[in-house]
C-alpha cells in the first residue's frame, strides 16, 4: 500500500451518508482506495445547547441535555443532576440513588447495543444490527414503562426524579436480564468471533495509550486502549462505590491493544458488567423511599460553580455550572466524551482503506447530537 | 433444441401447414415468452424468499401487508409486486451532469446479460432453450458483459461513490471470473464436453455419479465455484461494488425508479444463472438423484429448480449473516488462495483420471 501514488481526490462523506451516524462530514483525501487525510466537519446539528441553557431555569435544563447524546439521555440526566445536587448540596435518599443506578445501567446496555450493532452494520453484517435493536426496545420498553418515553426522558429531576418506578417494573427487568444475558452471548458470538468482522478490524485504527490520553479520549475507547479508568471506580459518583463490578479494558486478543476489535468487544464486556450492577441494585433497593423527598422547591443554587463529571457510555462527560444565585444558569458548559473521540479520528484513521476509515469512526461510537450540542 | 422439438410438434399437430414459416417464428418465441414468464415469477419468487428468509434470521416478521386479501393478506405475498409497481412509478431522473446515453444504455446492458445466460440452462432432456455446443462457455463469456454495465453505471453517474463501486466492482468481478472458470475447466475435464446436456449426461445414475462426489477434488472446485458466484453476483460478503455503509449505494447511487429496478432484478437473475450453472456443473443438474426413480420430464423440471433454489437459499442465508470483506481482502481471497488451489485442483483431476483410467 502507498507505494504507487495517483491523482488525489478530495471526497465529501456526509452530511448525508448511512455511515456516519448523524449529521457528520468528513472531507478526506484518497489516493485510490487510501485515505490519507481526514477533516470532520461537524455542526449540522448544533442547537445551541449551552446558549440555551443560560436562558431557562435549572429544571428547564435536563430536557435540553436529554437532546444532546439521544442515544443515552439518562446518563446525561444523570450527569447534570449529579452536578447540581453538589452545587446546591443535596442529599438524595437511597431509593432514588439506587433507581437512578438501574436507569443509567439500561441505558449504557442499550446504547452499547446500538454501537455494537451499527459497527456490525459498518462493515456489512445486517442481521446483528437488528439483533441488537430487538434488545434494545425490551430496554425501551421498560424505560417507557416508568416514564412513558422511549427517547428523551426527562426522568432524572435534581433532588430527585419525576415517577416513581411503576409497580412490576423490578420483576420486569430481572425478566428482561434473564432473557439478555445468553444474547450477549449470540452478539458475541455472530459478531466478535467472526473471521471476517475480526480481518475487518483486529490491528485497524490502533490507538495507542499515549494518543488516547493526550486528546483526553475517555471511556470505553481510553478502556480499550488498555487503560483502567472509569469513573464509576475512579471518581466514584452516586452509590457505584457500592456494587461489584470489573472495568474491562481492551487486551489486544485479536490484534494490537487499542484497534478497533478490542473498543467494540470492550462495550460487549462493559454490558456483562452492567447486568451485574443491575442486579445488585434491584437486590439491594429499599422498598420504600419517596422519590421527591428532597425535591427543591425553587431551584436557586448558591453564588459558585461545580464541575462533576460521570461515565456515560461514551465516556467522561463533564458539566461545569456557574451560578450567580439567580434561577438561571450563568454559564453552563459541557465537557462530550463523543467530541474528543472525533478528535482523534485524523490521527488515527488516516493511511487506511476507505472502508477502514468508516470501520474507525463507527468503533470509537459518536454521537452527533453530543457533539455538536 | 427446444425450437426444433417444437417446430416439429406444430408440423406433426398440423401436418398441412408441416414446414410453414410461421411455425418456426412461432417456435422461436415461444421458448422466449417462457423464459420471459419465468423469469418474471422467479424475480418475484426469489425477492419474496429474500425479504422472508432475511426476516426469519433476524428475528422478525417481514412482509405482512400485500397479498390474498391486501392488508389482512398473512404472508404478504404480493409484496414483491407491490415494490415492483413502486419502483416502476417513481420519477425518472437523469442527473444533469450524468453522461446520458451511457447512464440509459447501462442498465439494460446488465439486464440483458443476465436475461440471454439462462437460454443455455437446462430444465430437463428436452426443455432449454438452446443447447449449445459451448453452453457453460458462453453463460461464463455473457457473464462477463456486467462488469461492462457496471464499469459504465459508475462512471456515467458522475459521482464519486458511484465511481469507486464501478472500479471495484470491475476489479472484483473479473477477478474472481478465474478462479470460477479454473474450478469448471476441472468438470469439463470429467465430463470431456462444454456442453451443458452433456454434462448432466455425465452424472446420471443417483445422487454418487454427481460430479461434486466424484473424487475428492470436486468438492473444492465446487466451493471455489460458489464463492466465486458470490463475488461475481456482488453478494454479501462480496458486495463491496454497492456496499451501503461505505459507498452509499455504489454504482447504483444516482439509479432510481424503473432503472433502479433493472440492476436490482438483474441481480437476483445473476443469482439464478450462477446457482443453475453450480447445479449443472456439480450436482447433477435435472437428474434425480434416484437414480431412474422420479426421473421424468416434470420432474426434472422440479429437480434442477429445487437444486438452484436450495444455492440461492445459501445465498441469502450466508448474505443476511456475515459481514464485508475490505476490497484488499477480497482480492488477497482471490490470487493468492483460490487461484493456488483451483489450479492444484486441476492438476489433482487430471491426474486422477489418468490413474483410474
Amino acid at each position: 500500500m502507498g507505494l504507487v501514488h495517483g491523482e488525489e481526490m478530495v471526497l465529501n462523506i456526509g452530511p448525508q451518508h448511512p455511515a456516519t451516524h448523524g449529521v457528520l462530514r468528513l472531507q478526506v483525501r484518497t489516493d485510490g482506495e487510501v485515505v490519507s487525510q481526514i477533516t470532520p466537519y461537524m455542526g449540522y446539528l448544533h442547537r445551541c445547547f449551552e446558549k440555551h441553557c443560560e436562558n431557562v431555569t435549572y429544571e428547564q435544563v435536563i430536557p435540553y441535555t436529554d437532546r444532546c447524546d439521544y442515544l443515552s439521555s439518562m446518563s446525561m440526566n444523570f450527569g447534570y443532576v449529579v452536578a447540581m445536587e453538589r452545587l446546591m448540596d443535596i442529599k438524595v435518599n437511597e431509593r432514588v440513588e439506587h433507581i437512578r443506578v438501574v436507569m443509567a445501567e439500561l441505558q449504557r446496555i442499550a446504547s452499547h447495543l446500538l454501537c455494537t450493532g451499527v459497527f456490525g452494520l459498518d462493515l456489512g453484517a445486517f442481521t446483528p444490527f437488528l439483533w441488537a435493536l430487538r434488545d434494545r426496545e425490551r430496554i425501551l420498553d421498560l424505560f417507557e414503562f416508568t416514564c412513558g418515553a422511549r427517547l428523551l426522558y426527562n426522568y432524572m429531576w435534581v433532588g430527585g426524579l419525576s415517577h416513581d418506578i411503576p409497580v412490576g417494573f423490578v420483576e420486569s427487568t430481572f425478566e428482561f436480564l434473564d432473557y439478555f444475558e445468553p444474547k450477549i452471548d449470540e452478539l458475541e458470538n455472530i459478531l466478535a468471533h467472526n473471521k471476517i468482522l475480526v480481518e475487518r478490524s483486529a490491528d485497524i485504527g490502533v490507538m495507542p495509550k499515549d494518543i488516547a490520553i493526550s486528546y483526553g479520549v475517555t471511556g470505553p475507547n481510553l478502556r480499550a486502549s488498555g487503560v483502567k479508568w472509569d469513573l464509576r471506580k475512579n471518581d466514584s459518583y452516586s452509590i457505584y462505590d457500592r456494587f461489584e463490578f470489573d472495568i474491562p479494558i481492551g487486551e489486544g486478543k485479536k490484534g494490537t491493544v487499542g484497534d478497533c476489535w478490542d473498543r467494540f468487544y470492550v462495550r460487549i464486556l462493559e454490558m456483562r458488567e452492567s447486568v451485574k450492577i443491575i442486579r445488585q441494585a434491584l437486590a439491594s433497593m429499599p422498598k420504600d423511599g419517596d422519590v421527591h423527598q428532597s425535591l427543591p422547591k425553587k431551584i436557586r443554587p448558591p453564588k459558585g460553580s461545580v464541575y462533576a463529571r460521570t461515565e456515560t457510555p461514551r465516556g467522561d462527560l463533564g458539566y461545569y455550572i456557574e451560578s450567580d444565585g439567580s434561577p438561571i444558569p450563568y454559564r453552563l458548559k459541557m465537557r462530550s466524551p463523543a467530541f474528543t473521540a472525533l478528535s482523534v479520528m485524523d490521527e488515527i484513521a488516516a493511511g487506511w482503506l476507505l472502508s477502514d476509515v468508516l470501520a474507525i469512526l463507527g468503533s470509537l461510537d459518536i454521537v452527533l447530537g453530543e457533539i455538536d450540542r | 433444441m427446444t425450437v426444433d422439438f417444437i417446430f416439429e410438434g406444430l408440423n406433426q399437430l398440423f401436418p398441412s401447414f408441416a414446414g410453414n414459416d410461421i411455425f418456426l417464428i412461432l417456435a422461436m418465441l415461444l421458448p422466449f415468452a417462457g423464459l420471459f414468464g419465468f423469469i418474471t415469477i422467479y424475480g418475484f419468487g426469489v425477492i419474496y424468499s429474500e425479504l422472508k428468509v432475511s426476516s426469519f434470521i433476524q428475528d422478525k416478521i417481514g412482509p405482512m401487508g400485500q397479498g390474498p386479501g391486501l392488508h389482512a393478506g398473512k404472508w404478504g405475498l404480493l409484496q414483491p409486486v407491490a415494490d415492483g409497481l413502486k419502483l416502476f412509478f417513481k420519477e425518472d431522473i437523469i442527473p444533469a451532469s450524468a453522461d446520458k446515453p451511457l447512464f440509459i444504455l447501462a442498465p439494460f446492458l446488465i439486464f440483458i446479460g443476465a436475461f440471454i445466460s439462462i437460454i443455455a440452462v437446462p430444465f430437463g432432456e428436452k426443455i432449454i432453450v438452446a443447447d449449445m455446443n459451448i453452453g457453460i462457455f458462453y453463460v461464463l463469456g455473457i457473464g462477463s458483459l456486467a462488469v461492462i454495465a457496471v464499469i459504465l453505471a459508475g462512471w456515467s453517474s458522475n459521482n464519486k461513490w458511484a465511481l469507486y463501486g464501478g472500479m471495484r466492482s470491475a476489479a472484483q468481478i473479473i477477478s474472481y471470473e478465474i478462479p470460477a472458470g479454473i474450478s469448471l475447466v476441472v468438470v469439463i475435464m470429467l465430463t470431456s464436453s462444454l456442453s451443458m446436456q452433456e454434462i448432466i449426461s455425465y452424472q446420471a445414475g443417483g445422487l454418487f455419479n454427481w460430479v461434486i462426489f466424484d473424487n475428492p477434488f470436486m468438492p473444492i472446485a465446487f466451493v471455489i465455484y460458489f464463492i466465486s458466484a458470490l463475488a461475481e453476483t456482488n453478494r454479501t460478503p462480496f458486495d463491496l461494488p454497492e456496499s451501503e455503509s461505505e459507498l452509499v449505494a455504489g454504482f447504483v447511487t444516482e439509479y432510481s425508479g424503473a432503472r433502479y429496478a433493472l440492476f436490482f432484478l438483474s441481480e437476483y437473475a445473476n443469482m439464478f444463472v450462477v446457482s443453475a450453472v453450480a447445479a449443472t456443473a456439480f450436482l447433477g443438474g435435472w437428474q434425480s438423484p434416484f437414480s431412474d426413480f422420479l426421473n421424468t420430464p416434470i420432474w426434472s423440471m422440479f429437480w434442477m429448480i429445487s437444486k438452484t433454489f436450495f444455492l440461492i437459499f445459501v445465498m441469502i442465508w450466508i448474505r443476511w449473516t456475515v459481514p464485508r470483506l475490505r476490497v484488499d481482502q477480497l482480492m488477497h481471497v482471490c490470487w493468492k488462495v483460490f487461484i493456488p488451489i483451483g489450479l492444484f485442483n486441476i492438476f489433482g483431476v487430471a491426474i486422477w483420471t489418468v490413474l483410474r483410467g
